[in-house]
């Protein structure tokens, strides 16, 4: 069986995303969850998880000075790019990209490389499914490799355990973590709104999308904002052969659902609730 | 105000009104006869000028170094895919294949290579574009389509606009690279947060980032009564100053969507920026200024 891959988008920030993901988690019933949004992970706040397994990720290497032995020459200060040599040579880490440079400039063998704890990962069990899921740690890089990471388990235990279907929560943006939880995906939910930032942003994405040639759906959340808006979102899928597969009003539900930690769709009903029923038909329809 | 001030303007989650605050608040401090700038350092997704408007004047595309192999004159002896750390440089047949969007610009393939044959060439990551309004300057990166890393775009855009009293920096949403690039060196910081268990969330993040970075800051609550009170409690509980509370207006939300909020912002909530502006207050480095 191939299993299938839809990877939830937004471009801006705070369109709706992870209540979509839950949402569409509740109608699959049989699907597994991956919440690539590591920078800032909120689905575990609607599906509650019960974490079976959490692993250190190893984001990549920060460099180490041993400061009895260093001799003050400066040669790491001039060769590091990064402004990572602090004023009595030691490493700041936030700012080490774990090149490596330093430590083969240095005379004394007094720096060294080690492994660098970024975060945790986790298997757990939902409601709806298996779900792989992250805690990037404060202020830590690497985010893109770590995404990559929790699409291969959750595309790993799909084929385990016989899914046809993967949902992963995305990143707002364009930059790293969105193309690492793209590339080579079965299809991109694009969740906008029609604001002006919205529409702004959604271009943007639809560059990035088209950049990777991956199906592109969008979804107008807040659809009643701004009806003129919605209509240019309309016309900018055209053009670009998205296909809209919901509009949805605005409605305090999302935010009465999540105060609940439920999806949407478990929180009651209403015309958001029975678009995105709409929404999960369609995508199906494209993509399965 | 005495000297000058670099406030940014940040949240862990994305959509709480990071650019809704930072292009009021520079409107405000325009208003007052301040010589404001605003750093839209959101390079992935840059949205402020979409509200203040300015007339973009001049565009500068910014590079970053990348490795070139002279191969006619390489050996492939493997030196330069050793010490990469970032997998950029692959040999393939002992002929050596660069990749470029894994290259973080470290420079170590140039000065591993016994031969001398890695050269650096520059490839374009994005632009930055100036524009000038009333009072107000503006600077914005625009990320290239593809490119995958930011951080070296955000830092040329904060050499820009240094002779502003004020510098107001829209940061990325998240806590990582992006965020902490945009967040370095600020004199205090604003997080933007909603009243939501995701908003408390990632407050609790952004939290966890400005204090490692030691930056002072303030939260401001937007949509403040669509929720609960976690967040006016964390606040409390963690004697993090609340610097205001901006209840949810659908009328806001609708010139939002028109991008025309600075003014309907200023008429509904005249005293939205008092305390934020005597917290700012605080943090200005003594020296030349307004």
């Amino acid at each position: 069986m191939t299993v299938k891959e839809l990877v939830v988008i937004s471009g801006k920030g705070g369109t709706g995303k992870t209540s979509i993901v839950a949402s569409l988690a509740a109608l699959a019933r049989k699907s597994v969850l991956a919440d690539c949004d590591v920078d800032a992970a909120d689905l575990h706040l609607l599906l509650t998880p019960e974490i079976l397994r959490e692993t250190e990720f190893i984001g990549g290497l920060v460099a180490e000075t041993k400061l009895d032995i260093c001799t003050q020459c400066g040669k790491c200060a001039e060769v590091c790019r990064f402004g990572a040599i602090l004023g009595n040579y030691a490493i700041d880490p936030l700012a080490c990209e774990g090149c490596g440079v330093c430590v083969r400039s240095c005379s004394q063998g007094a720096i060294r490389m080690k492994d660098r704890v970024s975060g945790r990962w986790f298997i757990s069990d939902t409601r709806f499914g298996p779900m792989v899921h992250a805690q990037l740690g404060i202020a830590e890089g690497n985010s893109g490799k770590l995404v990559s990471l929790i699409r291969s388990e959750a595309r790993r235990i799909a084929e385990e355990r016989e899914y046809s279907l993967i949902i992963s929560d995305g990143s707002p943006g364009i930059g790293c973590p969105v193309i690492a939880s793209i590339a080579g995906a079965t299809a991109v939910l694009v969740v906008t709104e029609p604001t002006v930032s919205g529409i702004h942003d959604l271009e943007r994405v639809a560059e990035l999308t088209g950049h990777f040639k991956i199906k592109t759906l969008v979804c107008i959340n807040k659809a009643d904002i701004n009806p003129e808006n919605t209509k240019i979102i309309k016309q900018i899928a055209l053009e670009r052969k998205f296909i809209v597969v919901a509009e949805i009003p605005y409605d305090n539900i999302f935010t009465r659902a999540q105060m609940q930690a439920l999806s949407v769709i478990e929180a009651g009903d209403g015309e958001a609730v029975s678009n995105i029923r709409t929404l999960w038909e369609a995508v199906k329809h494209e993509i399965m | 105000m005495h000297g000058k001030v670099q406030i940014v303007i940040a949240s862990g989650k994305g959509g709480t009104g990071k650019t809704t605050l930072a292009v009021t608040l520079a409107a405000r401090y325009a208003a007052s006869g301040k010589q404001v700038a605003l750093l839209d350092c959101d390079v992935e997704e840059p949205n402020a000028n979409l509200f203040l408007k300015t007339e973009i004047r001049v565009t500068e595309t910014v590079y970053t170094p990348v490795p070139r192999v002279d191969e006619d004159h390489c050996t492939g002896c493997g030196k330069c895919e050793e010490v990469c750390n970032f997998n950029a440089i692959v040999l393939i047949k002992k002929r050596p294949l660069v990749l470029p969007d894994m290259c973080h610009s470290c420079g170590g393939c140039v000065s591993a290579c016994p031969e001398g044959v890695i050269y650096e060439v520059q490839k374009e990551i994005g632009t930055i574009e100036e524009g000038y309004g009333d009072h107000i300057v503006y600077a914005g990166g625009r990320l290239k389509i593809g490119e995958p890393i930011a951080p070296p775009l955000i830092k040329a855009l904060k050499s820009y606009c240094f002779s502003a009293d004020i510098r107001i920096i829209d940061a990325p949403p998240g806590t990582s690279c992006p965020a902490v690039e945009s967040l370095r060196e600020s004199d205090c910081a604003i997080l933007v947060t909603e009243p939501t268990p995701f908003g408390l969330n990632d407050l609790k993040l952004a939290v966890g980032v400005v204090r490692r970075l030691g930056i002072p800051f303030g939260i401001v609550i937007n949509r403040s009564d669509v929720g609960d009170n976690s967040v006016v409690d964390y606040c409390s509980s963690e004697n993090i100053p609340l610097l205001a509370s901006i209840p949810h207006s659908r009328q806001i939300a609708e010139s939002y969507s028109r991008g025309d909020i600075i003014q309907g912002f200023q008429e509904i909530f005249p005293d939205a920026f008092a305390d934020i502006m005597s917290f700012v207050k605080q943090y200005a480095r003594s020296g030349k200024g307004a």
